[in-house]
């Protein structure tokens, strides 16, 4: 500690080189805690995903509905405990731009089929009692300001009503929540009898099942089970987990993962070039000080931790900034697409990781200055000048 | 009288790619506790050198260099380190300040490499600083103080560990007449007043009439004379 002022001294002598470096530093680790946060958002769904879930889908397509009449037959499946379903609706709350997904369910099945969800019994009887009733998530009602008792009306952009109107409304009954903070609540579901009733097209289908297992059932026999009885029919289904649905589904995105991995990748290589070029030159500058460091005494292990420490400090500056930025832009980020993209989160371990990864590129940065410091022959470095 | 460092036979020779250059011929010197001892002689006639083995910051290539006890021929590079932060002050023709730190700063710098606390280090420095005269200026950078000044605080940061011997390669090259002589008047005080043993490297016959005796050195070889 007792040379960290000198270190901090010789970070700052050249203040708008050190700034410029500490700017690409912190652009880099903001981009660290963009990505990773996002990347995070897409890796949480396949996480929370329930391992005795299985979701029925079009082969074809997710958008291509399945046929109402498949729940009785999926629920006759061997090793099948219960069946619901869920359908797109794809509307929106005042302005195009409030937009958040609404599905129409049969609300007590669908509640059971997700027990994660928490809603209070009386709210989940009088929602289910009530035709146009809805529930949202929290984060949803947080969102519009919205309470029980609420009439809302939804603007639908698919599913236009039989009277040629488009404006969906609905009675706040109910809001549920979640216990885990990755688990987003940024959406709305209402009765499915209440949609099959009144829009216009496409009655007696939905969009997808989902299904629970039975204890100690094999789920790639339950799917295959599931799959085979509609085989060559005019809807043949795609019977996955849930957490393989998931994800297919982001990866409908890309490959997030290695996308992330490379943007990191080349950012970081950039950003090695930079600040090693930064402490090169910041050695190279004061060749003739560090020689008389050395003459007062100071030991070539001393000037190399000094180097060293010079650049992670560099780095843990920049880096520090550029997350704490970043940290403040995930929320924004997340509120803006909670609804869509649960779970943007800066996790401890991501933090953890950026620390670390500050303290190793200071050290691959500065190491080669830092060797050079270290070998320096005194008489020659002195005779220089 | 001790003798406080004792050159043997010394030589030192470079290799400038195929051409060997002997810098210091078998040498033989002797030192004694307390001496102001002043070397002269033309460029390249191996002064700086002879100054270089004394501080340990050079070996011989032959012969041995030994001060205070210590033979510094036979010692490894971080042994030499640990030496020189104790036993020896250095001061430069152009002062080598840390431009980034504070004259207090700079003088400080050496008792890094001591144990000493914070508060400690502060008194010593300021100490060393109103030895030479500076206490005004402890929280000056180097670019706000004249070239004296400068040489001050550089000499305040050679003593300022109580080194057994200072080396100082052409304390008043870059100085006037009127600031060198201060200069010398405040090393012949640290040599009489303080007990320090000083080399001191020099083209200027008038400073080296400041020191107790005058040596010369010539095609790396020493001649000895009066001051």
């Amino acid at each position: 500690m007792k040379y960290f002022g000198f270190i901090w001294k010789n970070a700052w002598r050249k203040k708008v080189r050190t700034t410029l470096t500490i700017l690409s530093v912190l652009v880099a680790f903001l981009l660290y805690s963009l990505l990773n946060a996002i990347g995070y958002a897409f890796k949480s769904g396949s996480d929370l995903a329930d391992a005795e879930r299985l979701v029925v889908i079009d082969k074809i397509s997710l958008i291509n509905p399945l046929p109402v009449s498949y729940e009785n037959k999926i629920a006759a499946t061997p090793g099948v405990e219960s069946v619901t379903h869920a359908s797109w609706f794809g509307g929106y709350y005042q302005e195009p731009q409030n937009q958040m997904p609404q599905f129409p369910v049969e609300p007590l099945e669908y509640f059971e089929m997700y027990p994660e969800l928490k809603m209070p019994p009386e709210q989940l009887e009088a929602w289910s009692n009530n035709r146009i009733g809805m529930a949202v998530g929290q984060e949803l009602a947080a969102q519009f300001g919205w309470k029980i008792g609420d009439r809302i009306p939804l603007q639908a952009t698919i599913w236009t009503r039989k009277d040629g109107g488009r404006t969906w409304e609905f009675d706040l009954e109910g809001i549920f929540s979640t216990d885990d903070p990755r688990g987003g609540t940024g959406y709305m579901l209402f009765h499915y009898d209440y949609f099959e009733e009144a829009r216009a097209f496409g009655e007696g289908t939905v969009g997808w099942y989902i299904l629970r297992i039975a204890s100690g059932a094999n789920p790639v026999e339950v799917a295959n089970a599931v799959d085979a009885q509609f085989a060559n029919s005019p809807n043949e289904t795609e019977t996955s987990t849930e957490q393989a649905f998931v994800e297919s589904f982001s990866k409908q995105f890309g490959n997030i993962a290695l996308i992330v991995t490379l943007i990191l990748g080349a950012v970081f290589f950039t950003l090695l070039l930079v600040s090693g070029n930064t402490m090169a030159q910041s050695v190279r500058e004061r060749i003739s000080e560090l020689a008389v460091l050395k003459t007062l005494g100071f030991s070539d292990r001393s000037l190399l931790g000094i180097v060293l420490s010079e650049s992670v400090l560099i780095m843990l500056l920049g880096g520090l900034l550029g997350i704490g930025i970043g940290w403040l832009l995930v929320q924004g980020v997340s509120q803006a697409l909670g609804a869509f993209l649960p779970g943007v989160f800066l996790s401890p371990q991501a933090l953890l990781g950026a620390i670390a990864l500050m303290v190793v590129a200071g050290v691959i940065a500065g190491i080669f200055p830092a060797l050079k410091a270290m070998r320096l022959s005194i008489v020659d470095a002195l005779a220089r000048g | 009288m001790d003798v406080l460092a004792k050159l043997e036979n010394v030589s030192r020779v470079y290799q400038k790619g195929k051409e060997r250059v002997e810098v210091l011929h078998e040498l033989d010197l002797d030192i004694p506790k307390g001496d102001f001892l002043a070397l002269m002689g033309p460029s390249g006639s191996g002064k700086t050198t002879l100054l270089n083995l004394l501080g340990g910051l050079d070996k011989p290539s032959a012969g041995t260099v030994t001060v205070g006890g210590a033979e510094l021929s036979s010692m490894s590079n971080s042994q030499l380190s640990k030496w020189r932060s104790t036993h020896v002050g250095f001061i430069f023709q152009f002062y080598n300040l840390l431009p980034v730190l504070t004259a207090r700063k700079n003088v400080e710098l050496p008792l890094l490499l001591t144990n000493l606390g914070s508060g400690e280090r502060t008194k010593r420095a300021d100490i060393a600083l109103s030895i030479v005269g500076l206490s005004d200026r402890a929280k000056h950078y180097p670019r706000e103080m004249s070239g004296g000044q400068e040489q001050r605080v550089a000499i305040a940061r050679a003593v300022v560990s109580d080194p057994t011997i200072l080396l100082c390669d052409e304390p008043t090259g870059d100085l006037d007449r009127a600031t060198a002589d201060e200069i010398l008047k405040l090393l012949q005080i640290l040599n009489r007043e303080h007990g320090k043993t000083i080399v001191m490297v020099t083209h200027d016959a008038q400073a080296a009439e400041y020191a107790s005796r005058v040596l010369h050195v010539d095609k790396g070889k020493l001649e000895a004379k009066a001051a």
